[in-house]
């Protein structure tokens, strides 16, 4: 594989351009169907909503998770909801204003076609979600409720008290097991991919680690399907499940795949700071606190004094003076540069001045606590269940914490990735956000990817091959699968001889520290300069000083950690360079030296309004490749909060 | 903030299945109160990896409560004495210094044990499987609001809804029964008018599978309630029970 695929963009009116591309898709008769297998990598939203969807068209689907049961990926955590253009608040919403919203929320770095398509078949999603029995909150009258959600001047959220993943994710997995009762989905949990097997550059098969056993397992099929999720793992502390990782689509990647924008990372602002170095876990703390929360810090650095003993004087409420207009309700990466800039300059409170004061004191003694109580109680609960304090009485801490990914595997408008047969989903694929995902429109783009792209798309290339193809059964894809399945073996004796004595956990909590450091809210080329001699340095140490105890064909959760974090340590370098080679600030992307004089992030439209697509080449750097972006409907325009 | 606590950890260790278990004990020095109880598992293990030995199996992910991967036993109790939380969010806090601890894994015929506090709950996948869902194909589903609930019924339905599948009801249960996540299950789909045409069927069928999978019938004395943490109600149990009534003849 070299050099960039055609994106297979439509042409045409946007509004159509969806209808049209699926009109003009090629079918497969339901007998022929039942004799094609698809493996599908994840059972998040994306994933699940993908098998289920494609075993109710009759393919034989095989569904690949490390989870004991598909309904704990990670999709269940996700809190505030999913977006809609249904129009149902009478607010003036459309699918136009979903549309443009997603494209200005990702700073235009994201297709205009994917993003139209997003917002089309946004009210779709919420009919099945219904039609399955998802509990969504009611009006009295009967109909959906809608909300706020940051970044919007309409109510289009859709959601599930603050468990609208959860709920998604629920629906999702029953009309798997649906299809596993009858026969047509196959559950591997338990099971983790090591390795993609290719043929003749075609995806034929994976190769999988069966966690119970250590056994290496090769499931083959007539296409494969990855919706694995992001790689925010990448930065250890994150809001993130602990066992997500980036490995299904790693080794897509080694195999072929180009990965695009992987330097797309976002920090969500809100979240529970870090306390003890053995803290495992950054938990979010839903955006709707800055509503009446007000942010601030000592004005003096170094200043120690417990929040109550500081006067009134001797407080900069930093973001009310920043940004006299939207204040404390500024998008999550100013919120987020401005605390980590006044942290590195002293004024940060708490355990190692990682952390800036969200108080609601104003907030209780104008409105009483009452009305506060009733309106965060359980997010003020949460919070005292994590810290033992409670925000009723002292003022939370917060700081910002890695949480979504953007970037992810390029795919094409079908959602194939440059491995013809391979297909990526939801967080796993580098879509539809562009440089930063707006709230709620997570789920919302897992679950178009999955119930409706998805089984449109792969059938339409299923078709194309014909008859004729190459089956999964192949000895030319056994020999396929031999090589993938001893790529696989060499890595696991590769870690277990290592026989050093650092624990994998100890590794890559200094790789999230590197990232964070270097690759996280702000990035400049010194920094990103020094983060690569320093990723490089420790995946050196690792390679020496690690320490696997238990066997390969045993469950040892320590061989799972060592075989995600060594991919890790590849997507890490290449999330630096991509920050290096992208001169501009975009999004949740900002670089020091690409700012205004009052701080703002200054975006380059000349020189980068294009999609950073990257090959692997084994023993020399990656390429980087550039589909362009171009806009008919909505011109790029600069954002301004103050 | 709230200091140093140390604590001894009496833990299940049981390298596989078919192999003999026993309690191995473990002291924690001196470390910060602030760590979740399976932050304290991820030090212990940490230690007992460079020492030379195998660390302590367990089930986790999300850390916050949702995903439903963990669960032991603390002290006799699933997921320990704290009211309406996971054991991922029972922090060490919570117990005095000086204390020990007794972990032990969920322990019912229908879950199979693994690896020290690890078994194998897919027998509750296999719950829903048999019933646990509305037949409706992608595509086919009616404009949303074309189906009307109330606020209160879809509120209700929700709290049965939010059962994450942690198994505790069952590891509580004198008879390891599974009566509180499968009434859980057919109550959040009979309050909906989507659930309705397949209720009975429904009913029947999961009551039936919780049988062929070696759980055992409600002991009625409400431990599942007590540990749940979603805190669904055990009423639904006996809501359970009247379904077969309340459905008799509707052929659904």
């Amino acid at each position: 594989m070299s050099g960039l695929p055609d994106p297979r963009l439509p042409t045409g009116p946007l509004a159509t351009a969806w209808r049209r591309s699926r009109d003009g898709l090629p079918l497969i008769s339901p007998l022929r169907k039942r004799q094609l297998r698809i493996v599908v990598v994840g059972s998040g939203l994306a994933g699940s909503a993908a098998a289920a969807s494609l075993a109710e068209q009759g393919y034989q689907v095989q569904l690949v998770t490390f989870h004991d049961s598909p309904r704990r990926a990670h999709s269940v955590a996700a809190q505030g909801g999913i977006n809609a253009a249904k129009n149902y608040a009478n607010d003036g919403d459309s699918v136009e204003r979903l549309f443009a919203d997603t494209l200005k929320g990702g700073d235009f770095r994201a297709r205009e076609a994917g993003c139209y398509r997003l917002a089309e078949i946004s009210g779709a999603i919420i009919d099945q979600c219904v039609a399955q029995g998802v509990p969504f909150a009611r009006e009295y009258g009967g109909t959906l409720a809608n909300r706020n959600f940051g970044g919007s001047l309409v109510s289009r959220t859709f959601y599930a008290r603050g468990q609208t993943g959860q709920q998604l994710l629920y629906g999702a997995y029953q009309a798997l097991m649906r299809q596993v009762a009858a026969g047509r989905v196959e559950l591997l949990t338990r099971r983790e991919m090591l390795e993609l097997v290719t043929q003749a550059g075609v995806a034929r098969g994976v190769v999988c680690r069966n966690l119970l056993s250590g056994e290496l397992e090769t499931y083959t099929a007539n296409a494969v399907v990855l919706a694995s999720g992001g790689y925010t793992n990448v930065y250890y502390l994150s809001t993130n499940a602990l066992k997500s990782n980036a490995s299904a689509i790693w080794r897509a990647h080694l195999e072929g795949a180009l990965f695009a924008n992987p330097c797309f990372t976002q920090i969500h602002p809100t979240c529970i700071p870090s306390g003890d170095a053995y803290q495992s876990k950054l938990t979010l703390m839903s955006e709707s606190l800055r509503n009446d929360g007000r942010v601030w810090l000592p004005l003096k650095a170094g200043d120690r004094r417990p929040p109550d003993q500081i006067p009134e004087a001797e407080r900069d409420y930093f973001l009310e003076r920043q940004y006299p207009s939207y204040g404390n309700m500024v998008p999550r990466d100013v919120a987020s540069r401005r605390a980590r800039e006044l942290c590195n300059g002293g004024h940060g409170v708490g355990p190692g001045g990682r952390s800036v004061y969200l108080d609601f004191h104003d907030a209780i003694a104008n409105q009483g606590s009452e009305i506060i109580e009733a309106r965060y109680g359980n997010l003020f609960e949460m919070y005292q269940r994590i810290t033992g304090d409670d925000p009723m009485a002292a003022p939370m801490r917060i700081y910002p914490a890695p949480h979504y990914t953007m970037g992810g595997l390029w795919v094409d408008y079908h959602l194939m990735s440059s491995i013809p047969g391979l297909f990526v989903l939801g967080e796993a694929n580098f879509s539809e956000h562009g440089a930063n995902r707006l709230g709620a429109s997570a789920l919302m783009q897992g679950l178009a990817d999955g119930y409706f792209i998805a089984p449109a798309t792969v059938t339409a290339w299923l078709a194309e091959q014909g008859a004729t193809a190459i089956g999964p059964d192949d000895a030319a894809v056994r020999e396929a699968c031999l090589e993938a399945g001893q790529r696989a073996q060499g890595r696991i004796e590769a870690l277990l001889a290592v026989a050093g004595t650092r624990p994998v956990d100890s590794f890559h909590r200094a790789l999230g520290q590197l990232m964070l450091e270097h690759c996280g809210i702000s990035r400049s080329v010194a920094g990103l300069g020094a983060g690569l001699a320093a990723v490089a340095e420790l995946e050196a140490q690792f390679q020496q000083d690690l320490r696997v105890p238990g066997g390969a064909d045993e469950p040892n959760g320590e061989l799972e950690k060592a075989l995600r974090l060594s991919d890790f340590f590849g997507l890490a370098q290449l999330m630096l360079r991509d920050a290096l080679a992208r001169e501009e600030s975009c999004g949740a992307h900002f670089r020091e030296e690409h700012q205004s004089s009052g701080g703002e992030a200054v975006r380059d439209d000349q020189h980068f309004a294009h999609i950073a697509a990257w090959e692997h080449r084994p023993g020399a750097a990656p390429i980087r490749h550039q589909e362009p972006l171009s806009f008919s409907l909505l011109q790029p325009s600069t954002r301004n909060y103050q | 903030m709230s200091g140093l606590i140390s604590l001894t950890l009496r833990i299940w260790r049981q390298r596989s299945p078919d192999s003999p278990g026993a309690y191995a004990s473990y002291r924690l020095e001196q470390v910060s109160a602030d760590l979740s109880l399976l932050e304290a598992l991820d030090l212990l293990n940490e230690q007992l990896i460079s020492a030379g030995e195998r660390p302590v199996g367990f089930e986790h992910d999300c850390r916050e409560g949702i995903c439903g991967s963990c669960g032991f036993l603390v002290n006799g109790q699933a997921h320990g004495p704290q009211a309406a939380t996971t054991v991922c969010q029972l922090y060490l806090r919570r117990f005095n210094d000086g204390e020990t601890l007794v972990l032990a894994p969920w322990q019912a015929k229908a879950f199979p044990p693994i690896q020290d506090l690890v078994v194998d709950r897919s027998a509750l996948d296999r719950l829903i499987e048999a019933g646990g869902f509305c037949s409706v194909n992608t595509g086919n589903a009616p404009d949303a609001n074309a189906i009307l609930v109330g606020r209160d019924q879809a509120a209700s339905a929700f709290e049965t809804a939010t059962c994450i599948g942690c198994g505790a009801c069952v590891a509580s249960c004198r008879n390891a029964s599974a009566s509180l996540f499968v009434a859980a299950k057919l109550a959040h789909l009979a309050q909906l008018p989507q659930g309705q045409p397949e209720r009975a069927a429904r009913a029947e069928a999961m009551q039936q599978q919780m049988g062929r999978e070696g759980f055992g019938s409600c002991s009625n004395q409400l431990e599942c309630e007590a540990v749940c943490p979603k805190q669904i109600s055990a009423d639904w149990i006996s809501w359970m029970h009247g379904e077969r009534r309340r459905t008799a003849g509707s052929g659904g």
